[in-house]
């Protein structure tokens, strides 16, 4: 499917500080805005800060359509994102989106979503999603403390949501593979979407192919256009090099290779 | 209304805006954003002899007021171009140009003859600067006898308009210029990226799989006005400019230093509306100032 690119100076309606490193940026605009699908992300230019000369890409989080806007979940990893999190209600940004694919319908009801730290990202919008479609799935987090959790009780709308920290303060204590739910012998599963640290998403990626279940996961690699013309952002797959930006960023751990 | 309207060895452009290969893919990219049509002309994404894949990721780091790339012309090969992109792209109504590249003087001819028979291609961008490859390349541009024999042999097949795009990378771009002009190019394109480098102090690593990459953006955008000016005053050929440009302004101080047109290359990463921008920035210039065309503007620079 081919979605229409628009790039359009947004306005900031709410910007929400989650956490000492988190915060949710939410736009919205006075054109109705296109459609959009859980795995697609956005192109944000940010301005006020020098060193950074690229736009940053997000994914989107969340999207309120009657109301006509959408939502960005924002790590403060460096000078843009710090700049971004100054955004107040008014300003305008200027953003170039729905890019990139996105997440495919499950083919049975047996689903699994799991995400660790800012990756938890697309997977409301993917929960949002599979709602309208009755598909309840778990959802699994992984944090770093409890102090660093957020937006669960929005999470757990859409499912049964499963919580790990890496020191216990919350949930089942260590990393999301650690979890119980992968310890089972009949895995329950027959999909899962995982986006998160490489590491992490390797990991799943690994346990799904030994269960031999479907796994799609969404790769944040480093880009600069976000529309498919730099070449940068590529990832190997059984094609050869492809770029995350327009042939991902989801892309089905099978044709990645990580098994 | 002046007109924008610019003539290069013979070929008329609408405008003199044109995008840089490698920025603006086959500009169907941008056709979400604006008609490429109102563009003076697309250099399409490289294409080299056969399939490539390009190197291993990561291939790009963000610097101070641009980028350091090592793609390594990606692309499928000439058949692939001629076969399923051509097509595809010829409806456009503006030049299409297509870079071509190489490891091997072979692989240059065998590249440029194919292209020569595409119809609605009238001109190809001998890419002799790329620093991202491990052979050709670069190394073509960089010495002013193998850039003149590469030219040379591609001037035998090719019989439409020669532009060849020059590497910064030298001690001395006039004297490279002269030797691909003497070797029977039509246009010089002028610059390719500055090799430079990036350096992970966390990991204590280089940032792109290659070590070193090409730089553009902004940040280099002096060194290649200056270039453009120096091999202005020293061959006859015209110029084609790019090298950070960003806006208006930029493209008017290349056409001041004497280039006939200009193209946006890193700037389309950042805002894909930069050329059409521009396009619209140099018609406005020309009416404040009461200029009937733009090519009054090329090469007029004052400099005593």
């Amino acid at each position: 499917m081919v979605f229409k690119k628009k790039i359009e100076d947004l306005i900031v309606s709410r910007n929400t500080r989650l956490n000492k490193r988190h915060f949710l940026l939410e736009l919205t605009s006075e054109n109705p805005f296109p459609v959009m699908l859980p795995g697609q992300f956005a192109q944000v230019r940010v301005d006020g800060s020098p060193p950074t000369f690229l736009r940053r890409p997000f994914s989107i989080h969340e999207v309120d359509p009657s109301r006509n806007l959408f939502r960005l979940l924002i790590q403060v990893k460096g000078e843009g994102t710090r700049q971004l999190a100054l955004a107040r209600e008014g300003d305008r940004i200027n953003v170039i989106f729905p890019l990139g694919n996105a997440f495919s319908l499950p083919s049975s009801p047996e689903v699994l979503l799991v995400g660790g730290g800012c990756g938890v990202a697309p997977l409301l919008f993917l929960a949002q999603f599979l709602a309208r479609q009755h598909v309840v799935p778990k959802i699994l987090l992984g944090f770093r403390t409890k102090e660093e959790m957020f937006e669960t009780e929005n999470y757990s709308r859409y499912g049964e949501l499963l919580i790990t920290t890496d020191d216990g303060s919350y949930g089942s204590k260590g990393l999301v593979v650690d979890h119980p739910v992968f310890q089972t012998e009949h895995f329950p599963f027959r999909k899962i979407y995982c986006c998160g640290p490489e590491a992490m998403m390797r990991a799943v990626a690994k346990i799904a192919a030994f269960h031999r279940v479907d796994c799609e996961v969404s790769l944040e690699n480093m880009m600069a256009c976000g529309f498919g013309v730099c070449l940068c952002c590529v990832t190997p797959t059984d094609k050869g090099h492809e770029r995350v930006c327009v042939e991902g960023p989801v892309f089905n751990t099978k044709r990645l290779g990580w098994q | 209304m002046g007109s924008l309207r610019v003539n290069i060895a013979g070929m008329v452009f609408k405008n003199p805006v044109t995008t840089a290969s490698g920025t603006f893919g086959y500009g169907e990219e941008f056709s979400d954003f604006f008609d490429p049509g109102e563009l003076g002309g697309i250099f399409v994404k490289a294409v080299t002899g056969k399939n490539r894949d390009g190197n291993a990721y990561p291939r790009m780091a963000e610097t101070t007021g641009g980028m350091l790339n090592s793609v390594g012309l990606q692309n499928k090969g000439v058949d692939h171009f001629c076969r399923e992109i051509y097509p595809r792209i010829s409806p456009f109504n503006t030049h299409l140009i297509v870079n071509v590249s190489g490891s091997t003087l072979e692989e240059y001819v065998e590249v440029a003859e194919k292209i020569d028979s595409l119809e609605k291609i009238p001109a190809i961008e001998l890419n002799i600067s790329c620093p991202n490859v491990k052979s050709g390349g670069m190394a073509f541009g960089t010495s002013p006898a193998s850039a003149r024999e590469v030219t040379e042999a591609v001037r035998k097949v090719y019989h439409k308009t020669l532009m060849v795009k020059l590497s910064p990378n030298v001690t001395s771009i006039t004297e490279i210029a002269r030797a691909v002009a003497d070797g029977g190019a039509d246009v010089l394109t002028l610059i390719n990226t500055l090799l430079g480098m990036a350096i992970d102090v966390k990991r204590r690593r280089p940032v792109l799989s290659t070590v070193t990459g090409g730089l553009s953006g902004p940040a280099i955008k002096p060194v290649a006005l200056r270039m453009v000016w120096q091999v202005h005053k020293a061959v006859r050929l015209p110029i084609i400019g790019l090298g950070g440009i960003m806006n208006t302004n930029d493209a008017i101080e290349f056409l001041l230093a004497g280039a006939s047109a200009i193209q946006v290359g890193t700037a389309n990463f950042t805002d894909p509306l930069a050329s059409i921008k521009i396009v619209r920035g140099l018609a406005d210039y020309l009416e404040q100032h009461g200029i009937d065309s733009i090519e009054a503007l090329i090469g007029v620079l004052q400099t005593d």
